[in-house]
């Protein structure tokens, strides 16, 4: 589904984001990529819609080169979900959730009917929300309404950076739990970013940790648990 | 002036600004958003515009008049230099607007697959609307101000009172013009307020973009309604900034429109001989009175000529070949530096001549304007050629107050303008220039050729006119104008009126 190919990454700057990646995450996987900040995980991320460019090595998506798609066609076709949402705050939560619909043309009983499921579906009752702003939602709330919206067009994959990192424990653990549930219904191949190694457990089906711009362990959350490796050791202690 | 007149010139003043900061905001908002996107171009943009904003407006103006195409005097160049003051605010805003759009709202749109239009037009745009148009606002109140100074260059609105006020150091004309100017300001920056307010909201727009349509629409449907109806291609007077230039300008337009019937525009309250000049060699104005001195050193720079008819044929011969401008026959007065002492002393001390002035001067003192003493053909010069000594150091200050400063005794001696209105009515006199010191400063009309090619019959109009002023009968206009607060126009009428009684 996904695939990284000896991936090199640098910056102007000459700081090394990643230094020779190579990684496949097959389609209905969650693929959980963990590492401090700056281990080069937000980048791998990126370099999948093209939010960053590589410098050499090849990342396939669905058998074929990301510099080969058209961008624009690539982006829509993966689910995006930033912390914080990154919801457009002059919209109101339904034209975030039916945005990428509304891009892709959609009629509109068709994007009323996809807005209402997806927000009923991430817990989000669309008589009570859908006309309300993003500041007018709590932290828990506004993240529901950013997966809703990497959803709404149906996207194979879903792409997610720290989703639930600015979240309280509390909701956190709540929203973890049912963005599983939803997961599994929907069948979606899943990457998403994490510092929280108890989150890339619960939630990864395989665990990619990453350090200084390298893969220092990959496998299930089983062969991670039971790892010898002292810098994976280093991670579960935390 | 009167009510009428007053909301016309609001009306053209209005329009100007409307017209002048639509179109800033035409080219500021494209502008704006390229800036945005790119740091390098950003900084060279807003570098120009912030150096367009340091030039004074007098002096942006006095750039813009030679120029092709967007130069010359009228409402033309003013827009021009009214578009460049916008543009400043407008650019900065929209790029800082959209500079400023949360780098978290733009990663998401990006990663969700937002082409660039889509991007501008639904994410940058949207958010920065408020930042935007704040600069629009900030523009049009800006453009309130800087469009008076469009008077200077004859195109109209308000500026036209507040010129025409301080050339004639009369407040309440001045008054007219400043105070429905703040009043449009205040309205303006109020009412915009309001639909900046509106579009911070979120939600809906169509009320404040409703509210501004309609403000846009009032804007250009005022100034339209209230721009003097002008004939097509009429004979256009104009005249310099100063209260003789004004009744001058006043006696060709009525001289002609009353001996031919041919319509005239007046571009008067030009700022300067060198507006005025560059606006009749451009065929902008047809004619306008200049002084043969001025003519002479200040346009032709030449050197001064002493003797009155050489220096009159030879501003002739010039101006023919070298602009095809015609200057006719000599009104009849100079317009010069007028050594004045008071009608007491003269009388006593039967002084006639500067001459006859300099064994007394010892004991007196002096008070002359800044120019004055400045000048190579001012005090320095007068001293050497009449042997004039004080008792102390002459006083300097304000022009204006020389003439008080003598009627109080506290000076003695001054040097005004031969055809100041306060000579007679301060009971001063002028001592003739025995010895030609100073240059002749004859008041001639300078018509364009072509104009008097196009219409034959304002020749005979104008010509009636020389010799017929005396610096006399200037004085005592002037002085109807600066003393008696008494509008040029009817001045000139009265003027008029007797010559042709003859």
């Amino acid at each position: 589904m996904i695939e990284f190919k000896h991936v090199r990454c640098v910056l102007p700057n000459g700081a090394i984001l990643l230094r020779d990646l190579s990684l496949t995450v097959e389609a209905g996987e969650t693929l959980a990529l963990l590492g401090r900040s700056g281990s080069g995980k937000t980048t791998t991320l990126k370099l999948i819609n093209r939010l960053r460019r590589q410098e050499s090595g090849e990342i396939l998506v669905d058998g074929k080169s990301v510099t080969a798609w058209d961008t624009i066609r690539l982006r829509r076709s993966l689910g995006y979900v930033i912390q914080e949402a990154g919801l457009f705050p002059h919209f109101t939560v339904a034209r975030n959730v039916g945005l990428v619909p509304t891009l892709e043309g959609w009629s509109t009983e068709r994007i009323d009917a996809r807005t209402r499921e997806m927000m009923t579906m991430v817990g989000l009752d669309p008589a009570e929300f859908a006309a309300r702003y993003p500041d007018e939602l709590s932290g828990g709330q506004r993240q529901r309404a950013g997966v809703a919206r990497a959803l709404a067009a149906d996207p194979p994959v879903l792409l997610m950076d720290e989703p639930f990192g600015a979240l309280d424990p509390v909701t956190r653990a709540e929203i973890q739990r049912e963005f599983a549930a939803w997961r599994d219904r929907l069948k979606k191949t899943v990457v998403f970013v994490t510092h929280d190694v108890r989150e890339a457990l619960l939630l990864g089906t395989r665990i990619a940790i990453l350090g200084d711009g390298e893969l220092v362990a990959h496998g299930s959350p089983e062969d991670i648990r039971n790892s010898t490796d002292p810098r994976v050791r280093e991670f579960l202690q935390t | 002036m009167n009510a009428r007149e007053v909301l016309s010139l609001t009306g053209q003043h209005l329009l100007l600004v409307a017209a002048s900061t639509l179109a800033a905001a035409a080219i500021g908002l494209p502008l704006g958003i390229a800036a945005a996107h790119r740091p390098k171009f950003a900084r060279w943009v807003l570098g120009f515009a912030g150096v367009v904003q340091t030039i004074p407006s007098l002096a942006l103006f006095g750039f813009l008049i030679p120029l092709p195409f967007i130069g010359g005097i009228g409402s033309r160049t003013a827009l021009v230099a009214l578009v460049l003051y916008a543009l400043l605010p407008i650019v900065r805003n929209t790029a800082t607007g959209i500079a400023g759009v949360d780098p978290a709202v733009r990663e998401a749109a990006l990663g969700l697959g937002l082409t660039p239009r889509q991007m501008l037009w639904m994410v940058e745009l949207p958010l920065a609307r408020g930042v935007i148009f704040a600069g629009v606002r900030v523009a049009t109140v800006v453009n309130v101000g800087v469009a008076t100074i469009a008077a200077a260059i004859g195109a109209g609105g308000l500026g036209m009172y507040i010129f025409r006020g301080v050339s004639m150091v009369d407040n309440r004309l001045i008054l007219a013009g400043a105070i429905p100017a703040a009043l449009l300001a205040l309205l303006l920056d109020f009412s915009l307020g309001r639909v900046e307010h509106a579009m911070n909201r979120r939600g809906s727009h169509r009320g404040a973009v409703a509210t501004i349509a309609v403000v846009l629409v009032l804007c250009v449907a005022a100034g339209i309604a209230a721009w003097p109806k002008s004939s097509q291609r009429a004979l256009v007077v104009g005249g310099k900034n100063f209260t003789e230039q004004l009744i001058l300008g006043e006696i060709l337009a009525q001289q002609i429109e009353s001996r031919t019937g041919l319509p005239v525009d007046r571009r008067l309250n030009l700022a300067g001989s060198l507006i005025a000049h560059d606006a009749l060699v451009a065929g902008e104005i047809d004619m306008y009175v200049e002084y043969v001195g001025t003519a002479l050193q200040g346009v032709l720079k030449l050197p001064g000529i002493s003797d009155p008819n050489a220096a009159a044929e030879r501003v002739r011969l010039e101006y023919a070949s070298r602009f095809h401008v015609e200057a006719l026959p000599s009104l009849g007065f100079e317009n010069t530096f007028a050594i004045l002492v008071r009608g007491s002393d003269a009388r006593r001390l039967h002084l006639r001549t500067i001459s006859d002035a300099a064994p007394v001067s010892s004991t007196w003192h002096a008070g002359f304007g800044y120019e004055f003493m400045e000048r190579q053909d001012g005090y320095p010069g007068l001293s050497r050629v009449y042997g004039l000594h004080f008792a102390d150091a002459p006083k300097v200050l304000d022009l204006t107050l020389t003439y008080r400063a003598l009627a109080g005794g506290q000076v003695d001696l001054i040097a005004g303008n031969s055809t100041d209105g306060l000579i007679p009515a301060l009971d001063l006199v002028q001592l003739e220039d025995d010895r030609r010191y100073f240059p002749p400063y004859q008041a001639v009309t300078l018509v364009r050729s072509a104009a008097l090619e196009a219409h034959p019959e304002i020749r005979a109009a104008l010509e009636a006119l020389s010799g017929t002023i005396t610096a006399a009968a200037m004085q005592k206009m002037n002085a109807a104008v600066d003393l008696d607060h008494r509008e040029p126009r009817d001045v000139a009428a009265e003027f008029i009126k007797t010559i042709n009684r003859r």
